[in-house]
């Protein structure tokens, strides 16, 4: 072991200062968002809440269409990961086994279908033809299936031991059956991890509830937030019945910015833990 | 493989998956395609079928007429772009300045923070910094970007402290010589410790036992650094620079999207702003299209060609 020298020091500032650079933003606004309104009219920088006051949050909660959007994203979270994972283990699973007929046609399909996509205009063609614009499965079904996802998990399959499966088929175990009562049990971490991936990706998704709603009673909470945080829209918080709240609208944005991150800072231990996981698995089989 | 290695235990209760003919194969197989049926769908539905709306780059698509009955122009809208429109350059020049500028910029941030990260001995301190660091990746650039927002407006944070120490504010958003900075320096802030544990798990798959012997041939931390850690960290920093460079024509569309406003446009519309605009905001879906049949085209070539050049350099390839 050596000793802590000058150099080490050095070390720990930097990297201090790394810190101090990612996380005083967000202090700000957690700050911003539980300060009294009036103490933030002209923001200074705060670290800590000024005149300590739940006047925002209330003033978010007693807003309706905020709230409808935050179940909407909920409900597109939980049943699009669901969906996720069914069409990804089922697909990864089938295409793990090199004896498949047929299996180098279907991954030059998977490979092209990952690397040249037919673009932005096409894509909503496609989903308005399919008679999908403005139905929440418009943020679900489009990506139900991502490539990368797709090509990690079928890696992790590829690397379970052969010997497992026989054995389970030698004591009578269907086809079916050995998916169910073997394989997922043993996958459970990459499972999660690949959960996680799509998990996080429909909590934060922008761009299909931008580009396939027009309804804003459907709109999933990222888009909500960009019209309240970026265009000062706040009667985009239409039907709030809060005429006894003095509100300051910079109050109100970072109040919504911590409701909507809320959610994420619950799971992130476990994001970091499976997330790690699944970079360096991609990385090293990828 | 498992028809192999059945075969070399000797276990003949087992099917031999490998062998007879193709059509016993198929039945044999007939559950994995069950299996499989839920993901070629999705594929067939959402990635190969809008490939025939790309059809409409070479025509004078109107929603009303539809897809098929709408009339072919040929090459009419790429010569509306390439030739008679100042846009395209515009767009091009942006997009690859921005990913260019976040490449110079960005792409060193990580690889020295992971090799900070990998000095620090104390595993606490270590994995403090590791959890306040990669934070910022799961929020989303609305989210990460009303935080940026709030800070540059002039009202905001920075203005404020410029006023309270005399002096005159900044308008950060709609300079048109700031947004570009703007850009790459919060891209770096949300991402760089999230982008370091690619290099920290090639950092921590190093022989130690190179290490033991460098220090016995009395080399000290810099020369362990540059004889030892980056040479081991080399494959890694190619592999990732090649993704990335295979990635040219991606500025960040989210982020753009987000932080954009009209008046720096010259600076920051880039390709897909631009897409999203002219078709879905003004209904130009043609020309929308061959812009992004132009990306689209261009993305698959770098992207086929980074991977044969990874093999080609014996490197774990992208597929």
């Amino acid at each position: 072991m050596q000793k802590t020298n000058a150099y080490d020091y050095g070390i720990y500032l930097l990297l201090a200062i790394a810190c101090v650079i990612t996380i005083v933003p967000v202090l700000h606004v957690l700050s911003v968002s539980l300060s009294e309104p009036q103490a933030v009219y002209r923001s200074n920088l705060m670290l800590y809440p000024r005149q300590l006051s739940w006047d925002a949050y209330q003033y978010v909660f007693a807003t309706p269409t905020l709230v409808r959007a935050f179940g909407i994203t909920v409900f597109i979270t939980v049943v699009g990961t669901m969906l996720n994972l069914l069409f990804t283990i089922t697909g990864a699973y089938a295409l793990s086994k090199r004896t498949l007929p047929g299996l180098s046609f279907f991954m030059i399909l998977v490979i092209v279908v990952m690397n040249f996509n037919a673009g932005l205009i096409p894509g909503y063609l496609n989903v308005k033809s399919l008679g999908l614009l403005n139905s929440v499965w418009a943020m679900i079904l489009p990506g139900v299936v991502n490539a990368f996802n797709l090509i990690l998990m079928r890696n992790f399959f590829m690397d379970l031991p052969e010997e497992i499966e026989e054995a389970a088929k030698i004591d009578g175990c269907s086809d079916l059956a050995l998916i169910f009562r073997i394989v997922i049990p043993i996958s459970l971490p990459a499972i999660a991890t690949i959960g996680l991936f799509y998990g996080v990706a429909h909590w934060n998704e922008f761009f299909k509830g931008l580009f396939y709603i027009t309804d804003n009673r459907l709109w999933p909470l990222q888009v909500l937030l960009k019209t309240i945080v970026f265009d000062n829209n706040l009667n985009s918080l239409v039907g709030a019945n809060t005429s006894d709240i003095l509100i300051e609208p910079a109050n109100v944005q970072a109040a919504s910015i911590v409701f909507a991150t809320v959610p994420i800072v619950i799971v992130y231990p476990f994001l970091q833990k499976h997330f790690v996981k699944g970079i360096v698995m991609g990385a090293v089989k990828g | 493989m498992s028809g192999t290695s059945a075969g070399l235990t000797g276990r003949e209760t087992v099917s031999i998956r490998g062998e007879g003919t193709l059509s016993s194969r198929i039945r044999r197989h007939r559950w994995l395609y069950v299996l499989l049926l839920p993901t070629l769908a999705y594929f067939f539905m959402f990635s190969i079928l809008p490939y025939y709306g790309l059809s409409i780059a070479f025509k004078d698509f109107s929603p009303f007429v539809g897809i098929a009955d709408s009339k072919w122009v040929g090459l009419k809208h790429f010569r509306r772009l390439f030739v008679e429109s100042p846009d395209f350059y515009r767009l091009l020049r942006n997009t690859l300045l921005i990913h260019l500028y976040k490449l110079i910029f960005g792409f060193p941030v990580p690889i020295l923070f992971a090799l900070l990260l990998n000095e620090v001995r104390k595993s606490f301190f270590k994995r403090f910094v590791q959890t306040v660091t990669y934070f910022p990746h799961f929020l989303s650039w609305v989210i990460y970007g009303g935080i940026v927002v709030n800070f540059l407006t002039p009202t905001g944070v920075i203005n404020s402290t410029f006023d309270s120490l005399g002096m005159e504010p900044m308008n950060f958003l709609t300079d048109t010589g700031l947004f570009r900075p703007i850009i790459v320096a919060t891209s770096i802030m949300k991402d760089f410790g999230w982008s370091a544990i690619i290099y920290l798990a090639a950092l921590s798959g190093l022989n130690p036992e190179l290490y033991d012997s460098a220090k016995v041939d009395g080399a000290n931390r810099y020369h362990q650094l540059r004889y030892v850690t980056l040479p081991g960290i080399m494959p890694m920093i190619s592999l990732m620079l090649i993704i990335n460079l295979s990635n040219i024509l991606d500025a960040g569309f989210e982020q753009i999207y987000v932080m954009m406003n009209p008046s720096v446009y010259a600076v920051g519309d880039i390709i897909d702003t631009y897409v999203y605009r002219m078709g879905l905001e003004m209904g130009q879906f043609s020309l929308a299209t061959a812009v992004g049949l132009f990306k689209g085209v261009i993305g698959f070539l770098l992207v086929v060609s980074a991977n044969s050049l990874l093999r080609r350099l014996g490197q774990r390839s992208i597929w």
